[in-house]
């Protein structure tokens, strides 16, 4: 102590220097506590584009409801994930958010969402059978629904009609082998070494796992907490996918694309496994909008069309931590009507999540969605734990990538990848043993 | 004893480095012990203490080799070749024959204040395979075509050349301030007793520059022991992992993943090697000067 001055000056410094810290806090809270009146006003967290489009949705609600305030914050997505996480370490949670429906199960093991089947059961505008069941079921984590599907998304397979035609496919593959063959036929057409069939990059995870729940894996076991990845049926869809890079149907690396539109439009491939968000790109990039040149359709399943794809979408979500709840669910309902639902498929092209909105004839006569309503019908959801991401996109696009480079055969790989799943899901075993 | 103003004007700075640096960096130690995560972060309950465990599973991790592999070769390559650039760059800025020094000075200094974000994408045309600028430079000279982002073998010397274009500026400045320090005189003595320009360079420009160099040395080794932005926003750490620098690798697993147990782990194994390669330098220059 004796160097570092006497007592008293010791507490006059921890009094000064404390005033200097609390001070602003001070300032906030007064700034904080003038907030209030007899209208509610509930935060809204969108993302990306949604969260600047939905803007344009939030007056009518507020005519309807004149007792709350939809307060819009848009979030862009790269950094969703992460502001979310951070804001609820910091007890900062909007009232709702719209949530991609593969991120729910992470919340929900946060602890952070509010159960909405109490809700569901009183309501009389939302109900199961109004969605796609492969949709609604991503929302059910644990035997509850967190989540009401807002808008949906699945992948599909964006096509070049004039090159199929080309090599003798008048009508889309219909299944494994006749994908396989005509992804032959097509390179043989082009005989360009810069030209292929198909656009299957190791860094998008998203077939790789489609084509191994058509064959029947169960990607993880035991109430996902092992890797499944090293069972027959994951490994013979693997190496199915693997076979387009050894032969040479595919484009090795990802630097090569720096443009998919460009590239599919100069036939760098015929083939382009993707969501609906696409569709306007494609109809700029391909001067074509009534599906003469190009097309989508289903994912072939290994013996018939349409296979199973994946339940994609945002969903929206209610806070635990939300004060007002009623007023947050009024406000899903009002975004879960038919009416809010189509407009809102004006202004952001996203696909609605309500079944009867896609009895409007935008849908029905429209040559590429009509494709994603046949694909809608088999969709499945990928494992709801808060792992997910992780594992597909640190392990298995990394072990694609080593198989489809020849470094390791798919076996090998998946092995691999087992064992670091495993590892991965360690704290997930342990909690189910805990609780 | 009496109450001395120096801890009063102190007491602000001392608070912020203790609270946003200190607590931090102990934090993140005893951290580096648990397996705190996700869940952890819902519910602080649910984390254990697993002592060397994340220490444990680094070391028989293929990936951490990997990333640790790539952080020294790209320290051990672009380390040296940017000093030297460097250095002489700004010899060549520090000499009378040239002219427009300020307009060189500030075109070399430019890449260092440019944001990564926008020189990458210039960067990702350049090492287009296809359409790529360096590719078309070097179909003149008879190389055939390199996938230079996308191939395992190439990628890292792409990281490495960005880097020195990026980064050379920063140490140029700092050779320049070197070089001016040195008198006249010296050049003019030398020269009279006959030595040539090599002579010149090792004998006087080297020996009087060598404290600048150590600092350089030192800085530009910390610097890029933490290689980040480079492979974060060209390659995001492929091909086949080429790229993946060690505190990449930290950054997808604590903030993408969020193992942050795991990644305070890794940010305390770059901390120990960071630290023993500039006591080695320090003990390398002490020994020169003895």
């Amino acid at each position: 102590m004796s160097s570092y001055g006497k007592q008293g000056g010791l507490i006059n410094r921890l009094v000064l220097t404390g005033g200097l810290v609390l001070l602003p806090l001070i300032l906030l809270l007064v700034g904080c506590s003038k907030q209030e009146s007899s209208v509610k006003e509930i935060s809204f967290w969108g993302m990306g584009s949604e969260g600047e489009k939905i803007k344009i949705l939030i007056p009518e609600f507020e005519k309807q409801n004149p007792g709350i305030k939809v307060k819009v914050q848009m979030i862009p997505w790269t950094a969703a994930q992460e502001k979310l996480i951070s804001s609820f370490a910091a007890d900062n949670m909007p009232d709702l958010c719209q949530l991609g429906n593969t991120w729910v199960p992470q919340f929900v093991m946060l602890d952070a969402l509010e159960p909405l089947d109490d809700f569901i059961s009183k309501s009389s505008k939302i109900k199961a059978e109004n969605y796609f069941t492969g949709i609604w079921q991503t929302n059910e984590v644990t035997g509850k629904i967190y989540g009401i599907p807002w808008y949906i998304d699945t992948r599909l397979i964006y096509y070049r009609k004039d090159i199929f035609k080309k090599v003798g496919y008048d009508e889309p593959p219909k299944n494994w082998e006749e994908l396989l063959d005509l992804s032959r036929k097509i390179v043989k057409y082009q005989n360009d070494p810069n030209k292929y069939a198909i656009y299957l990059p190791t860094n998008e995870w998203a077939p790789f796992v489609i084509f191994g729940l058509q064959n029947g894996s169960d990607i993880l076991r035991d109430n996902w907490t092992y890797g499944n990845f090293s069972a027959p049926e994951f490994v013979e869809a693997f190496k199915y996918l693997i076979q387009f890079h050894k032969e040479r149907l595919t484009p090795m690396g990802v630097s090569q694309v720096t443009n998919v539109y460009q590239a599919f439009e100069q036939e760098f491939f015929a083939m382009y496994i993707s969501g609906p968000w696409n569709i306007p790109e494609f109809k700029k990039w391909m001067k074509d909008s009534t599906g003469e040149k190009w097309g989508t359709m289903p994912i072939p399943g290994k013996h018939s069309s349409p296979g199973v794809s994946l339940a994609g979408g945002s969903s929206l979500v209610m806070f635990k931590s939300s004060k007002s709840k009623p007023e947050v669910w009024k406000f899903i309902e009002f975004l879960s009507t038919k009416k809010t639902q189509l407009e809102f498929y004006k202004v952001t092209n996203n696909l609605p999540a309500l079944r009867s909105a896609w009895d409007e004839p935008i849908f029905r006569d429209d040559p590429f969605i009509k494709s994603f309503y046949e694909q809608f019908q088999y969709v499945m959801p990928t494992p709801k734990i808060a792992e997910w991401e992780q594992i597909v996109f640190s392990k298995l696009q990394q072990y694609a990538e080593y198989a489809a480079r020849g470094t390791m055969t798919a076996e090998e790989a998946m092995k691999e990848m087992d064992k670091g799943v495993d590892i991965i899901l360690e704290k997930r075993r342990w909690m189910i043993s805990r609780y | 004893m009496k109450f001395k103003p120096v801890y009063f004007f102190l007491a602000p700075a001392l608070t912020a480095i203790f609270v946003f640096f200190f607590i931090p960096v102990i934090s993140a130690f005893i951290i580096s012990f648990t397996d705190f995560d996700i869940y952890a972060i819902g519910d602080y309950s649910k984390f254990r203490f697993t002592g060397l465990d994340n220490y444990y599973k680094l070391f028989d991790n293929q990936l951490f080799w990997k990333a640790l592999t790539n952080t020294f070769y790209f320290v051990i390559i672009s380390g040296p070749i940017s000093i030297a650039v460097s250095l002489g760059a700004a010899m060549i800025l520090n000499s009378k024959l040239v002219k427009f020094k300020g307009i060189f000075r500030l075109v070399y200094f430019m890449p260092v204040v440019t944001t990564l974000v926008a020189v990458s994408i210039v960067w990702r045309f350049i090492y287009h395979p296809e359409f790529g600028l360096l590719n078309y430079g070097l179909s003149f000279v008879g190389i055939e075509k390199i996938d230079w982002l996308g191939d395992p073998f190439w990628s890292m010397p792409s990281i490495i050349i960005l880097s020195i274009w990026k980064n050379f500026g920063y140490n140029m400045i700092i050779f320049i301030a070197g070089l001016q320090n040195i008198p006249e005189e010296l050049y003019e003595a030398a020269q009279i007793e006959g030595a040539n320009g090599w002579q010149r360079f090792t004998k006087i420009t080297l020996p009087m520059l060598a404290p600048t160099t150590v600092f350089i040395t030192i800085i530009t080794m910390i610097g890029y022991f933490q290689l980040f932005a480079e492979p974060y926003i060209m390659t995001q750490g492929g091909p086949l992992d080429s790229t993946l620098s060690i505190v990449l690798y930290m950054y997808q697993e604590g903030f993408r993943w969020w193992n942050m147990g795991y990644s305070s782990a890794i940010a305390f194994v770059l901390f120990v090697i960071i630290l023993a390669g500039t006591l080695i330098q320090m003990w390398v220059q002490k020994r020169r000067e003895a």
